[in-house]
Formats: structure tokens, C-alpha cells, sequence
């Protein structure tokens, strides 16, 4: 069945788009990330254009998260004092990437920077869980216990500190406004939630328990989303509601599939299927960016504004 | 009285008396994008009016043209640079159809000749107006914009699928693609002799969004803070009932 979306003018099969949802949805239950990392290419690859596919995506990220993040609350893994800093961080950032990704677009070269974005970031966050995760494997064989984490390190020594009860912790407001701000900057460039950045940046800089670390997450990339949204939707005009819920309908049913299947698994085996996949996406990515490609021209709307 | 006579003979004069005129008819003059658009066939018919006196040499031939509504369009040029391809020369089009269609009764060559086409920008690279290209291959660059553009459906050359009955009734259908915009199309009917244009017809089929898609694309533009918060609540309300349904399941 095609429907023809009204702010993405093009015609795409309504199941497709279900289906696509759907599968990452699966993914993002699986490993507790949003999936906007893969979810946004993949729009590309159909055929949406890619200022549409962005701001849409970010849309789509507030209900899984939203979704996901019900879960937590419940459970009170939610650190929300953590989470409103890392959101003025992060307030900062979207602004920040908005005007990045506008100046850039204006230029012609906002595809580029999406791409090179996204090669960046998935290469290093891959390789980083993958390298990771092989060690992992490699101690549980032998029978060793895994190396305990530091307590301490620079991040501890900055000034204006607080006082975070829910995580425990007692440090400089400076690293999570930082760590929120780069994020934002991410979630408004590369139309991703960032939960795969945040979440290794929560246990291995501000050296949250691992606990609170995916609700608190969730909790803080609804809120950058939504403003991405918002900011995307006011100056853009780019979020097509209809290419949203459909993928969002098939996101959120394929989440509690994942969730069920997460469990299942293995901590180390979730990591490396993850990051394998992580690095497949930034591979394909890559390859565009060196490979000639087979029509040297694109077309864009002249003047970018 | 005298000058109205006068005014009355110099009307008829400045008036070309055309020996074959072009009658007109469509099977719809407007088409609606809904939902569910799939794309939309157009018939286009006609017939050749005649007043008796053959004044030109030559086979009649019938061009038809629909054209999308014309933006600007700016070609960018991918160049290896630093070892990744990056958009690095760009040509201005200063405008460009969204969607062009051509059909004709014959063999172009036939049917229109290169002066003729220049005179009507008819074919695909005239209906294209490109000036002040900075670029010395700016040729190239307006090149891959028709074959960009072609490979989308949107700019199509059809030789040979007008119908011409007993020289005088003509019809050819338009098939108009799923992924064209909305605006007004610009259709312009040519009839030739020999591949001179002996009369033109212009009309308008406008291509509208209607129901649901107008509603959510005007909404987009005019209201877009309200339009920002209803895709934030459709999303949070989804977010929710999937949560609730699955634990309604669990228990």
C-alpha cells in the first residue's frame, strides 16, 4: 500500500516503512539504544530526503524512548537531577547543531558532514565496544573476574560540584553539561537520539552505576529530542508527521519484541552483536564517502534556504 | 460609428486568420494527491479546426507538453578531495521544472524543427533555462539534472504516442508519476506543418494536495509550533499505549 507523505513528497509503502520500524525497533529493544543511529540511513537509502529524514527521526526517538523509559520510572532507575543537567547541556548543543546543520545545508555540504558524522562516531564507538567486548569474552573463558573500574580520575578534581543521590555521586556540574551538549549536538546534526554515545560516556566519564545509567539516558534524550524536534518543525519545516507514526507504530511493537530477546542473550554477546552491527553501518557509510560514486551530481534547492 | 468600424477592421486584422486552430478537451482538470496517491493518467484529446483554406506546406504533426511548476535548482559536482567525495562546483538553473513530459505524434526530427523548439523552449534541455553558469562545463552540469531527473520518471520524452486520426482528432494519455509536488502543470498543445508551429493551445491542470495531506502540510508551514507539539504528543501518546498494552499482555 503507498502513501504519499505530505512534508517528504514522495510516495513510499506504508509496509515497508512498518517493517523497517519495526526491525529497528527489535534492535533498539535488544540493546537499549534508540536507533536512530540506523533507522535515519536506512530513510536515506528509501529514498526520503535527508533533511526530512533527520528531523523526522528525532520525532520517532521521543516515542521510543518515551516507550522504553515508562519501564525505568517504576523501577526508579531514574537519576532526574543528573538528567536535567545533562538536558541544559544538551539545550545548548541542539541549538548549536541546528545552527551547524542550517549553515551547512546552506553550503550544500550538509550531506557530507551527516556522513562524516556518522563514520566517525560508529567507527569509534564500534571499535571501542568490540575491542571491549572481545576482551570481555576472553576473561569470562579463562576465569578471570573483570578489571574493577577506577572511582576516581581527572573528572573528579573540576570545580562546581553536586550532589547526585539517585547515582550516587558527588562531582563537578562541568563533564555532564559537557557530555549533554555534545550530544545535543549529535541528536540535531546526525537525527540520532545519541544513547550510543551517552551511555558509554555516563559509566566510563562521570562513572554512573550501571543501573540508573539507560533509564537516566532515556530520560534525558526524550527531552533533546523533543527540542530537536520542535526546532527542526519551526525552522525547517521538515518533520513529516505521517512518515513518523508509521515508523513509530512498528518501533515501539518491535522494542517489547527486543526486550524479550535481550534477555536471552549473554551481556558480552548483546556488546558484540552491537557493535558488529555498529560497524557494518559506518563500513557501507565509509565506503560512500571514497568509493566514486556512480552519478557525480546531486541536485539541491537553490539559494538553501 | 465610423471608428468603431475602423477599431472593428484593425481587430481582424491584428488577428492572424489561422487556417487549423486547436479544439481542446481533458479527461480531468485537476488532480488530487491524496493519501493513497499512486500516481494519475491524464487523457489529453483533441481536434484541428479548419476554416478551408490550407495556407501551409507540410504533415501535420501534434506536440504536447506538461510542465510541473518551475523553481531554481542548484547541480552540485561531487570532487575527490582530501580522499572523500565532497559536492564542490555547483551550476545555478535558474529554472527548472519539477516535471516535464513530452509527446509527440513523430520522430522529433519530423515533427518540430531545432528553430521551432528554440522559438517554444518544447523539448527537455530548452524547457531548462540556465544563465550566468560560472562554471566552464556548465553543459554537463544541466546534462545530469535531466538525467537525475529522468531516472526519477519525472522528465520523460515520449516519440510517436499521440494519435492522429484522419489528420484532424489527436489524444495521447499523460501519465503523471507518485512522486511529482503539488503546483499549477502548464500543458501546451503544438500543431505543426512540416515542423513549423502553426497554433498553440495553453491550459493549466492544477495539481493540488487535498483532505488530510493539505491539512498536515499546511499546518507545517503556517502553524508550525502547534504542528511541532502534535507530532510530540502523537509520539508520547504512541511511546505510552505500547507501554501499557505490553504490560496489559504480561499480566
Amino acid at each position: 500500500m503507498l502513501i504519499y507523505l505530505p512534508i517528504a513528497e514522495v510516495s513510499v509503502n506504508a509496509f515497508l516503512l512498518l517493517g523497517l520500524g519495526g526491525i529497528v525497533g527489535v534492535l533498539s529493544g535488544m540493546f537499549g539504544v534508540g536507533g536512530g543511529f540506523l533507522m535515519t540511513p536506512l530513510l536515506f537509502f528509501i529514498g526520503i530526503p535527508p533533511a526530512v529524514a533527520v528531523a523526522t527521526e528525532a520525532n520517532q526517538i521521543v516515542a521510543s524512548s518515551f516507550s522504553g523509559v515508562l519501564a525505568h520510572f517504576r523501577r526508579k532507575t531514574v537519576d532526574f537531577k543528573m538528567g536535567f543537567v545533562l538536558q541544559a547541556g544538551g539545550l545548548v548543543g541542539s541549538g548549536l547543531g541546528i545552527l551547524v546543520f542550517n549553515y551547512l545545508k546552506a553550503l550544500g555540504q550538509v550531506d557530507l558532514l551527516v556522513k562524516i558524522f556518522y563514520v566517525v562516531f560508529l567507527g569509534a564507538i564500534g571499535g571501542m565496544m568490540f575491542v571491549e567486548s572481545i576482551n570481555a569474552i576472553r576473561r569470562t573463558s579463562k576465569g578471570k573476574a573483570a578489571p574493577k573500574r577506577r572511582k576516581h580520575n581527572w573528572v573528579h578534581n573540576l570545580p562546581f560540584k553536586m550532589k547526585f543521590r539517585v547515582s550516587g555521586l558527588y562531582i563537578s556540574v562541568i563533564p555532564p553539561l559537557l557530555v549533554g551538549m555534545a550530544v545535543g549536538v549529535l541528536a540535531a546534526i546526525m537525527g540520532v537520539g545519541g544513547g550510543f554515545i551517552m551511555v558509554p560516556a555516563m559509566i566510563y566519564l562521570l562513572g554512573m552505576p550501571t543501573k540508573v545509567v539507560v533509564g537516566t539516558s532515556l530520560f534525558q534524550i526524550i527531552l533533546v529530542t523533543a527540542f530537536t524536534t520542535m526546532l527542526h518543525a519551526t525552522t525547517n519545516h521538515t518533520v513529516d508527521i505521517a512518515l513518523a507514526l508509521l515508523l513509530l507504530i512498528g518501533g515501539v511493537i518491535g522494542a517489547q519484541i527486543g526486550t524479550r530477546i535481550g534477555v536471552k542473550l549473554k551481556a558480552e554477546q548483546l556488546r558484540i552483536l552491537l557493535a558488529v552491527m555498529v560497524l557494518g553501518v559506518c563500513i557501507k557509510l565509509s565506503f560512500d564517502l571514497l568509493l566514486t560514486p556512480s552519478e557525480l551530481f546531486v541536485l539541491g534547492v537553490a539559494g538553501g534556504h | 460609428m465610423r471608428s468603431l468600424h475602423i477599431l472593428f477592421a484593425a481587430l481582424l486584422f491584428a488577428m492572424p486568420a489561422k487556417a487549423e486552430e486547436i479544439v481542446l478537451g481533458l479527461s480531468q482538470d485537476e488532480v488530487a494527491i491524496t493519501a493513497t496517491f499512486e500516481g494519475s493518467h491524464i487523457l489529453i484529446f483533441g481536434a484541428v479546426k479548419r476554416d478551408g483554406t490550407e495556407t501551409v506546406e507540410g504533415d501535420l504533426g501534434v506536440i504536447i507538453t506538461v510542465s510541473g511548476p518551475k523553481t531554481p535548482i542548484t547541480v552540485r559536482r561531487k570532487e575527490r578531495k582530501y580522499g572523500i567525495w565532497i559536492n564542490a562546483d555547483s551550476v545555478e538553473v535558474d529554472a527548472a521544472p519539477s516535471f516535464y513530459s513530452v509527446s509527440t505524434s513523430g520522430p522529433l526530427e519530423a515533427v518540430l524543427k531545432g528553430v521551432e523548439d528554440l522559438r517554444h523552449s518544447i523539448t527537455i534541455p530548452h524547457a531548462i533555462r540556465s544563465v550566468g553558469a560560472t562554471v566552464e562545463d556548465s553543459k554537463a552540469f544541466t546534462e545530469a539534472l535531466i538525467r537525475i531527473r529522468s531516472d526519477a520518471r519525472l522528465y520523460s520524452t515520449f516519440i510517436g504516442t499521440v494519435d492522429i486520426e484522419e489528420e484532424t482528432l489527436f489524444r495521447t494519455a499523460i501519465n503523471l508519476p507518485s512522486n511529482i509536488t503539488e503546483g499549477d502543470y502548464e500543458t501546451r498543445i503544438f500543431l505543426t506543418r512540416g515542423g513549423v508551429v502553426i497554433d498553440e493551445y495553453d491550459t493549466i491542470i492544477p495539481v493540488e494536495k487535498v483532505g488530510i495531506e493539505r491539512w498536515l502540510y499546511r499546518m507545517a508551514q503556517d502553524n508550525a509550533v502547534l504542528y511541532g507539539l502534535m507530532s510530540l504528543a502523537i509520539a508520547i501518546a504512541a511511546g505510552w499505549g505500547a507501554s501499557a498494552a505490553f504490560a496489559a499482555l504480561r499480566r
